[in-house]
């Protein structure tokens, strides 16, 4: 084994040997939803370096990376799980693991690739290095319904939690023996869980809910002191508006002791306190917000908005709670990704099929890159990040 | 790619415009109008519609649903779940017209 990877790494050497070596950790892609292609990105030039097509249906693709930030693993709306190698620029594998997904989750170890699906209702686990399937949890609930799965985040002690939109309820799979993953449930969490985080540390899982005003937390400390209701009642009666679009959980804000998450049918960004969980504020914004992403260093909020509002994008300080730009980036902007220090955020303007890069400081554009109808961003630094 | 792309629907759009010749949405309107159904219905119901967090809205699945039924819902939604009301963003005729393309089908709708 150990022989066979020094000559495949070998080979591997050889085959480049006219391309210059190179890591992987200032490269990116960058999702083009309605062509099914990648662009592989290099966030040091700030250009695009090459395109991935073949990737089947991508509204609504996420991507995780394999711990040597060497390969994607893209998981399309159709079911598609596809291994992506960015040193070559190609797809290393590709299978089509469902009818309809959601998004997925890499284990702690790197090891395992779980993806959330929608139809059948499950969640999958997959060998990292294969794709091989490994186990496959039916979200069955009540009298044997299957609930689309959503919201699912690794979490230390190689587990994976989820949500079930239907069944209100929130599972964690351990999966240390990865064939026979241990599921705890939580029942009655809430109505309607939409999408859920894990804190950068690794502690918390966050769920919010759709069918009320509210947040599910769960203390991956303590799991057996169970489901928490967190701000119950937030929008207190005020009538929620339309939601256009659901609003994104995972990037999650955290900026020092708070947490910025976005307020469901309401113009307003909620600011909870990490220590005693009550809010501690909000802050009224452009529109129904949809990410909402503390640069790294958590002196800004960046804030983006659904439709009518997808247009412009919000700064908040951090400090003075107050917003400090709005910029307009293009027509429909769908996603926003930090470099890993912060100093710049890419984000994608759908309609316009362009990436326009930002100086977080100066606030200002300072490069743009084309894509077709781009949506969802990717940098490499997530491979080494809990929850992401 | 694109200019394609734009061409390939208005020709799609001119055909269609020929059996609804009474529908008043503009013809720069339902290219918009299929630009929306595709990319921001199809946020919860798929690009091709074949459904996510929303129900598919294929014929298929739309089979048995009348005009004024499918339109209603784009209007006003349905309470108690995350469908939301389009009224603030459609007019009435265009959210019949968007029922009545999704009854027929849209291009790639599988």
């Amino acid at each position: 084994m150990r022989v066979s990877l020094v000559f495949a790494l070998a080979l591997l050497v050889a085959g480049c040997a006219a391309v210059e070596p190179r890591g992987t950790g200032d490269l990116g892609l960058v999702v083009e939803r309605a062509s099914g292609s990648l662009q592989l990105v290099d966030t040091t030039r700030r250009v695009a370096i090459g395109r991935v097509p073949g990737l089947g249906d991508l509204s609504h693709a996420s991507i995780v990376y394999s711990r040597d930030g060497r390969y994607g693993y893209v998981f399309g709306r159709d079911g598609g799980l596809t291994k992506v190698d960015l040193l070559r620029g190609s797809i290393a594998q590709r299978v089509l693991q469902s009818g309809n997904s959601i998004g997925g989750a890499i284990s702690q170890d790197g090891r395992l690739v779980a993806v959330a699906n929608y139809k059948p209702g499950g969640v999958k686990i997959f060998a990292a290095d294969t794709l091989e399937l490994l186990a496959e949890i039916p979200a069955t609930y009540g009298n044997g319904r299957r609930a689309k799965v959503v919201g699912l985040e690794d979490a230390p002690g190689n587990r994976f939690v989820f949500s079930l939109f239907e069944a209100g309820e929130i599972w964690m799979a351990d999966a240390t023996d990865p064939r026979n993953p241990k599921i705890t449930k939580f029942r009655e969490i809430g109505r309607e869980p939409y999408d859920a985080l894990v804190t950068p540390d690794g502690r918390y899982y966050l769920a919010g809910l759709f069918g009320e005003d509210g947040l599910a937390l769960l203390d991956l400390w303590y799991p057996e002191r169970g489901v928490k209701r967190i701000l119950p009642g937030y929008g207190r009666g005020g009538k929620p508006l339309p939601v256009y679009k659901m609003p994104h959980l995972e990037g999650w804000a955290i900026a020092g002791r708070f947490a910025y998450i976005p307020a469901v049918g309401h113009h307003e960004v909620l600011i909870v306190d990490t220590e005693t969980w009550r809010e501690a504020g909000r802050i009224a914004v452009a529109g129904q917000p949809v990410f909402v992403m503390a640069r790294p260093d958590g002196r800004q909020v960046w804030v983006n908005f659904a439709l009518p509002d997808n247009g412009v994008v919000q700064v908040i300080d951090t400090e003075s709670r107050t917003i400090v730009a709005t910029l307009e980036p293009g027509r429909v902007v769908l996603h926003m990704e930090f470099t890993a220090r912060g100093e710049e955020v890419w984000i994608s303007a759908r309609d316009d099929n362009r990436v326009t890069v930002y100086d977080t400081a100066a606030l200002k554009p300072v490069a743009m890159i084309s894509a077709q109808s781009p949506s969802g961003i990717f940098f490499t630094a997530r491979a080494f990040r809990i929850g992401l | 790619m694109r200019i394609n792309a734009i061409r390939m629907s208005l020709a799609l759009v001119i055909c269609v415009a020929g059996s609804a010749a009474a529908d008043p949405v503009a013809l720069v309107r339902q290219v918009e109008l299929e630009h929306l159904v595709r990319h921001d219905c199809g946020s919860c119901h798929g690009m091709t519609l074949n459904g996510g967090l929303g129900p598919a809205l294929t014929p298929q699945a739309l089979s048995r649903k009348p005009v004024v039924y499918v339109t209603n819902v784009i209007l006003d939604g349905r309470p108690g779940t995350a469908m939301p009301g389009w009224r603030p963003l459609l007019s009435e005729a265009e959210a019949a017209w968007i029922a009545k393309r999704l009854l027929e089908g849209l291009p790639d709708a599988r």
